[in-house]
C-alpha cells in the first residue's frame, strides 16, 4: 500500500481517466436518452411532474408485466445456468476433446438477431414447426414450446447462456491450478471438489455472466415481441414509445423504472461479490487442472454437450435450411433447394460485411478499452462515486436501442466534426454499438481483473514500473482472458443490434448486415436472401471469434514464456 | 505484446476518425432522390432501377425503415438534411408528418388519376400527399394448413368467428399496424359500433396470436404457422405468386384506399425528388405495381388494361367493397378504437381465448342435447365475453373523444387515460374469466 504514497501522479492520473470515462457515458449515454426519457416527468404545460408515475402504479396491467418480466429473467437464469455451467466446466477442467469448438459454437447463438432468431425457432419449435409436425405425424400429439411466459423462458435460456458461458470459462482459466490441486490432494474430487473449491472461486464470472443475464432479459424486447407476448415490462414500454402520433409519457415511465431495476439489480449482484476475496497470486495453467473422464462420465458428458448443442442450433440449422429452401411451408422440410438466395445476397452484401466489421470492431475495441479503465478505477482506485460509472454504463442496457437513436439525432443533429455532420455519418451507428454493448464488456473486464490480486500490480510498482507500465505489463495481459471475452460478447451482439441501425442509418452505403437481414426478411416473396445473409454474418462472426481467440491465447502464451 | 496492440489500435482508431472525416456527406450527392420507405426490396428496388434509367443524371437513394423509425428520422433531422420523399401504407404516418408541418404542398398530382376510389379521396384534399396505390384488405390462407386440419375455406370476416377455425387465425392490432387499424374500422363501418366489435372479439378470441407486426400475419401465414390471416392484398396475392401455397380474397365487407407518397419539408434536394414522386405516379411507374411480385392495386384506372387477366380492378368493380370508409370518423374515433382494442384483446388475449374455447364447447353440447337453463346461461356467456368496454353512444361523445386527442400530456391527461385503460382492461379480464365459467356450467348442465 505504501508504495500509493510514493506516485502522487497517481491519483491525478485516475482522476483523468476517470473524467474521460465519465465524459464519454455523459455525451453518448447519459444527455441523449435524457433528451428522449425527460417526456416521463413532463408536464404538458412544460413543467416537471411525478403524475405519470402516479398513473403507471395505478395500472394493474403494468403489476402484472413487472411481475411476468421478473419471473422470465430469473426463470431465464436458472434455465441459461443449468446449460452453461457444465459446459463451461466441462470444457476447461476434463480432457475434452473438442473444447475449443465447444465454446466458438457456444457462442453462436449470440449472433442471431432476435427477431431472426424467432423466426427460425418458430420453423423448428413452432406451433406447426417441424418438430412439432412430425410429432403429431407420428405420435399425435404437440409440444407448446414457443407459447407465452414459457416459450420466453425457453428461447431466452438458449440465447443468452452464452453470457454465463463465456464469463465463467474465462474465470476458471483464471484459477490457480495450486488451489485445486491442493484440494485434490485432501483428498476432494468430484462434485464436491467443483462445489466447494473451483466454483466458489470462479463466482465473480459467474456472476458478472448470471447478472447479464438477468438484466438482458428483463429489458429484452425482441423475443417478447417475436412470441407475441405482450405482458411484460419492455413490450409495454415498447408499444407506448412507438404507437405512431401519440405521445405517451406512460412509455418513458417504463423506461426509467426499467433502468432503476437494472441498476438495483446490477448492486444486489456486486454485494453478493462484497467483503470476499477472489484474487489468486498465479495464473492457472490449462495443463495443469485438465483431468481424464471414466467412461460413463464422458458418455454423460458428450450426451449432455450433444444435446444442448442441438438445442442451440437448431434456429442456426433452421435459418440454413431457409437460406436454401426455395418453398417452405407447413412441412417439416422445404419442399425444393435452391443457391439464388446467396447470389441474390452477394450482389448487395459485400460493403454490408466491410461496415459490420469496421463498426462492431471499433464499437468494441471502445467497449473493452472504456471497461478496463472503468473496471480498475473501481476496483483499484481510491477515488469517491467510481461505483456509480459502473451503474450509468449498466442503464444503457435498459434503455431501448430506438430511444438511444432518437436521442443521437436530437443531440448532434447541428454538430458537425471536420466539415461533416455528425448525424448523417457512420460514427454515430458505431457510438449506439460501442454504448449499447458497453456493458457486456464492463462485466467481464471488472470480473477478471477482480481475480488478478493486488500484490502483482504493486510488486511492479515497487520495482520502479510506472502506474502505466504496470498496467500495460502486468494488468492487462493478467486480465486477456476476460478482456477478450469482452470483447467477444460486444462485438457479436453489435454484429446484429437492429433497432438503432435502423434509425440512425442514413445511406445504403452505410448500413451494415444487420440492416440488410431486416430489409430482406422483410419481403413478401419469401426469406430466402435474408436467411443467406444471416448465414454468412453467423460465417463472418463466428470466423472473427475464432481469430480473435487464437490471438488472445498466443499473446498469453508468449507472456508466459516471458522471464 | 501487449504495447504493440494497444499501439494498433490507437492508430487504428486515429485512422477510422480520419477516414469519418474524408468520406463525403452521403445526403450531399447531387441529383440524389432520397427516399425514406417502409415497402419491401422487391418493389423499392423496381423503381431505383425503372427511375434510374429513366433520368440517366439522377440516382434514387432508398432508405427502408419501419414506419415508426421512419417517422422518427425525418422529425429529427435538421431542416436541409432530410430525406426527400416519404412513402409508405400508413395513413396515418402521412396525417402525422403534415400536422408536425413535414411534408410540403405542390402541384404534382397526376390528373388521370380520379378523385376518388369510393367515398375515398385518392389523393389528400388538402395536398400534402397523394395516393401512389390502391390496397384492399381481405382474408389469407395456407392451403396445405387448411388441408391438414380439414377446414374449409372462408370467404367473409364473420366465417373466422365460427368454431371451427379456433386457434387457426391470426391478426395484428391497429396500434401496431396502420393497415390493422383500416381493417378494424372498416369492420367497424360495415357492421356498425356494437356489431362490429362483437366480431373482431369473436375473431380475436379465435386467433392464435395477435402479432406485434403487420408483417407477421402474411409471415406466418406463408410459413404454415397460422391457417388464415387478417391481410393487405398484396401481402396475399404477391405470396401466392411467389409459389407460396396460399390463397387471398377480398371479403364483403372491405374497403379500398390508398397507400402514399410526399414530398419532405426541408429536404436536400426536393427537385429530385418531384421527378421521382411524378415517375411514381405516371403510367411507367403505375405498370411496375402489376409485377407479380408486387401485386398492388395501381390508382391509375388506364394501367388495368395491361394487367393479368384475373388482376382484382376496384375501378371495374371486381372487387366489391361495400363499405364507403369515412376517413373523418375513422380519424376521429383512432386513439379510442385503437386504446380499446389494445386494453380488450391484445393484452387480455390469453383469457379472450379461454373464454372463447369454453364457449365454443358449451355451445357443440348444447347443439346435440338442448337445455334451456344452459342455453340462458350460454347466452350470458356470450354476452359477457363479446361486448365493447364502451357503447356506442359514448363513442359519439364529443368530449369523451376529446380526451384521447389532447396532445399535451399532461399529468390529469395521463390519470384519466390510465383510468380507463385500468377499468377497460381489469373489467375484460374479469367478464372472460366469468364468462369461461359461465360456458362451462353450460356445458356440464347439457352434458
Amino acid at each position: 500500500m505504501t508504495s500509493r504514497r510514493h506516485h502522487p501522479n497517481a491519483q491525478l492520473g485516475s482522476v483523468v481517466l476517470a473524467l474521460g470515462a465519465g465524459f464519454f457515458l455523459l455525451l453518448l449515454l447519459v444527455v441523449p436518452a435524457l433528451s428522449v426519457i425527460h417526456a416521463a416527468f413532463a408536464d404538458g404545460a412544460g413543467g416537471f411532474t411525478l403524475g405519470h408515475f402516479g398513473a403507471f402504479f395505478g395500472l394493474s396491467l403494468m403489476r402484472e408485466s413487472f411481475f411476468n418480466s421478473l419471473a422470465v429473467a430469473l426463470l431465464s437464469v436458472l434455465f441459461a445456468s443449468l446449460i452453461a455451467v457444465p459446459l463451461a466446466y466441462l470444457t476447461a477442467r476434463f480432457a475434452f476433446r473438442g473444447a475449443l469448438l465447444i465454446q466458438t459454437l457456444g457462442v453462436l447463438p449470440l449472433i442471431m438477431p432476435p427477431f431472426v432468431g424467432a423466426v427460425a425457432m418458430q420453423l423448428i419449435f413452432g406451433k406447426n414447426g417441424s418438430v412439432n409436425l412430425l410429432l403429431s405425424e407420428h405420435l399425435g400429439f404437440t409440444i407448446p414450446f414457443m407459447e407465452g411466459l414459457g416459450g420466453v423462458v425457453f428461447v431466452e435460456s438458449l440465447h443468452y447462456f452464452p453470457f454465463i458461458l463465456l464469463n465463467l470459462t474465462a474465470a476458471l482459466a483464471n484459477i490457480d491450478s495450486a488451489m485445486e490441486e491442493s484440494a485434490q490432494n485432501l483428498g476432494a474430487s468430484g462434485l464436491s471438489l467443483f462445489r466447494r473449491v473451483v466454483f466458489p472461486l470462479a463466482l465473480p464470472g459467474y456472476v458478472a455472466g448470471a447478472s447479464l443475464v438477468f438484466v438482458k432479459v428483463f429489458d429484452d424486447l425482441g423475443t417478447p415481441l417475436v412470441l407475441n407476448v405482450t405482458n411484460m415490462l419492455a413490450p409495454q414500454a415498447y408499444l407506448r414509445i412507438t404507437s405512431v402520433g401519440l405521445e405517451d409519457p406512460l412509455g418513458y415511465v417504463i423506461s426509467v423504472l426499467m433502468i432503476l431495476f437494472s441498476v438495483l439489480a446490477m448492486w444486489l449482484a456486486s454485494l453478493a461479490l462484497r467483503g470476499r476475496d477472489y484474487a489468486t497470486t498465479q495464473r492457472g495453467g490449462a495443463a495443469a487442472a485438465r483431468r481424464p473422464l471414466r467412461w460413463w462420465q464422458a458418455m454423460l458428458a458428450y450426451g449432455w454437450v450433444a444435446l444442448v448443442l442441438l438445442l442451440t442450433l437448431s434456429p442456426h440449422i433452421g435459418l440454413a435450411l431457409l437460406s436454401i429452401a426455395k418453398v417452405w411451408s407447413f412441412s417439416a422440410l422445404p419442399d425444393a433447394y435452391t443457391l439464388e438466395h446467396y447470389a441474390t445476397m452477394f450482389g448487395d452484401g459485400q460493403g454490408m460485411i466491410w461496415n459490420t466489421l469496421l463498426y462492431c470492431g471499433l464499437a468494441a475495441s471502445i467497449d473493452v478499452v472504456l471497461g478496463t479503465v472503468i473496471a480498475w478505477l473501481i476496483l483499484r482506485s481510491k477515488l469517491p462515486m467510481m461505483k456509480s460509472l459502473d451503474f450509468i454504463a449498466t442503464a444503457s442496457l435498459a434503455i431501448p436501442g430506438l430511444v438511444l437513436a432518437i436521442g443521437y439525432l436530437r443531440t448532434f443533429r447541428d454538430v458537425e466534426v471536420g466539415g461533416v455532420a455528425l448525424a448523417g455519418s457512420w460514427l454515430l451507428i458505431m457510438f449506439a454499438y460501442s454504448v449499447r454493448r458497453l456493458p457486456y464488456a464492463l462485466r467481464a473486464c471488472v470480473a477478471a481483473l477482480q481475480q488478478v490480486h493486488i500484490s502483482l500490480e504493486e510488486a511492479a510498482l515497487n520495482l520502479g514500473a510506472t502506474r502505466a507500465r504496470a498496467m500495460q505489463r502486468i494488468v492487462v495481459p493478467l486480465m486477456a482472458g476476460g478482456i477478450l471475452a469482452g470483447f467477444v460478447t460486444s462485438f457479436i451482439t453489435a454484429a446484429v443490434e437492429l433497432s438503432a441501425t435502423l434509425l440512425l442509418t442514413t445511406s445504403q452505403g452505410q448500413a451494415p448486415m444487420s440492416y440488410g437481414i431486416y430489409l430482406y426478411m422483410q419481403s413478401i416473396a419469401g426469406r430466402g436472401p435474408g436467411a443467406a445473409l444471416g448465414i454468412l454474418a453467423l460465417v463472418v462472426v463466428a470466423l472473427g471469434t475464432f481469430f480473435a481467440n487464437r490471438v488472445v491465447r498466443s499473446l498469453q502464451h508468449v507472456h508466459r514464456e516471458l522471464p | 505484446m501487449p504495447s504493440f496492440n494497444v499501439r494498433f489500435l490507437r492508430r487504428f482508431s486515429a485512422a477510422a476518425v480520419a477516414l469519418a472525416a474524408l468520406s463525403p456527406l452521403p445526403l450531399a450527392a447531387q441529383g440524389t432522390a432520397t427516399v425514406v420507405t417502409s415497402f419491401p426490396k422487391e418493389l423499392t428496388d423496381a423503381y431505383k432501377k425503372a427511375f434510374e434509367a429513366k433520368h440517366p443524371g439522377t440516382r434514387v437513394e432508398i432508405l427502408s425503415k419501419n414506419t415508426t423509425a421512419g417517422i422518427a428520422f425525418v422529425r429529427e433531422l435538421s431542416p436541409g438534411n432530410r430525406p426527400d420523399v416519404f412513402w409508405a401504407s400508413a395513413p396515418d404516418a402521412f396525417e402525422v408528418l403534415a400536422k408536425d408541418g413535414l411534408l410540403t404542398k405542390y402541384d404534382g398530382a397526376n390528373k388521370a388519376v380520379p378523385a376518388k376510389i369510393g367515398a375515398y379521396p385518392i389523393n389528400d384534399p388538402e395536398g400534402f400527399f397523394y395516393g401512389q396505390a390502391l390496397a384492399g384488405y381481405g382474408l389469407m390462407w395456407n392451403t396445405r394448413y387448411l388441408k391438414a386440419n380439414k377446414l374449409p375455406d372462408p370467404k367473409q370476416w364473420a366465417d373466422l368467428a365460427k368454431p371451427v377455425y379456433f386457434g387457426h387465425v391470426a391478426t395484428s392490432s391497429p396500434s401496431r399496424s396502420g393497415t390493422t387499424h383500416l381493417t378494424v374500422e372498416t369492420i367497424l363501418q360495415g357492421e356498425g359500433w356494437g356489431k362490429g366489435w362483437s366480431q373482431l372479439l369473436q375473431i380475436a378470441g379465435n386467433s392464435a396470436a395477435i402479432t406485434e407486426r403487420s408483417f407477421g400475419v402474411p409471415d406466418g401465414v406463408s410459413s404454415g404457422q397460422y391457417g388464415i390471416g387478417l391481410v393487405i392484398d398484396f401481402f396475399g396475392l404477391a405470396a401466392k405468386n411467389s409459389g407460396f401455397p396460399v390463397e387471398f380474397v377480398y371479403p364483403e365487407v372491405t374497403a379500398i384506399v390508398p397507400a402514399n407518397i410526399g414530398l419532405v419539408t426541408g429536404a436536400k434536394n426536393s427537385d429530385a425528388g418531384k421527378r421521382f414522386i411524378a415517375y411514381t405516379l405516371s403510367d411507367e411507374g403505375q405498370e411496375l405495381l402489376l409485377s407479380p411480385k408486387i401485386s398492388r392495386l395501381p390508382v391509375l384506372p388506364a394501367v388495368y388494361a395491361k394487367a393479368a387477366k384475373n388482376y382484382p380492378n376496384p375501378f371495374s368493380g371486381s372487387i366489391r367493397a361495400k363499405v364507403n370508409f369515412d376517413s373523418n370518423l375513422s380519424e376521429e374515433r383512432y386513439y379510442l378504437v385503437v386504446s380499446l382494442f389494445d386494453q380488450m384483446i391484445t393484452f387480455r388475449h390469453k383469457e379472450l381465448q379461454a373464454a372463447t374455447k369454453a364457449i365454443h364447447e358449451a355451445a357443440a353440447r348444447l347443439a346435440a342435447k338442448p337445455h334451456p337453463q344452459a342455453a340462458k346461461l350460454l347466452a350470458e356467456a356470450r354476452d359477457l365475453a363479446f361486448t365493447p368496454a364502451v357503447d356506442e353512444t359514448r363513442a359519439k361523445d364529443k368530449g369523451f373523444l376529446a380526451v384521447f386527442r389532447a396532445t399535451k400530456k399532461t399529468a390529469d391527461v395521463t390519470k384519466q387515460l390510465s383510468a380507463l385503460e385500468e377499468r377497460w382492461s381489469a373489467d375484460a379480464k374479469r367478464n372472460y374469466l366469468r364468462a369461461a365459467e359461465l360456458a362451462n356450467q353450460a356445458g356440464q348442465l347439457a352434458r
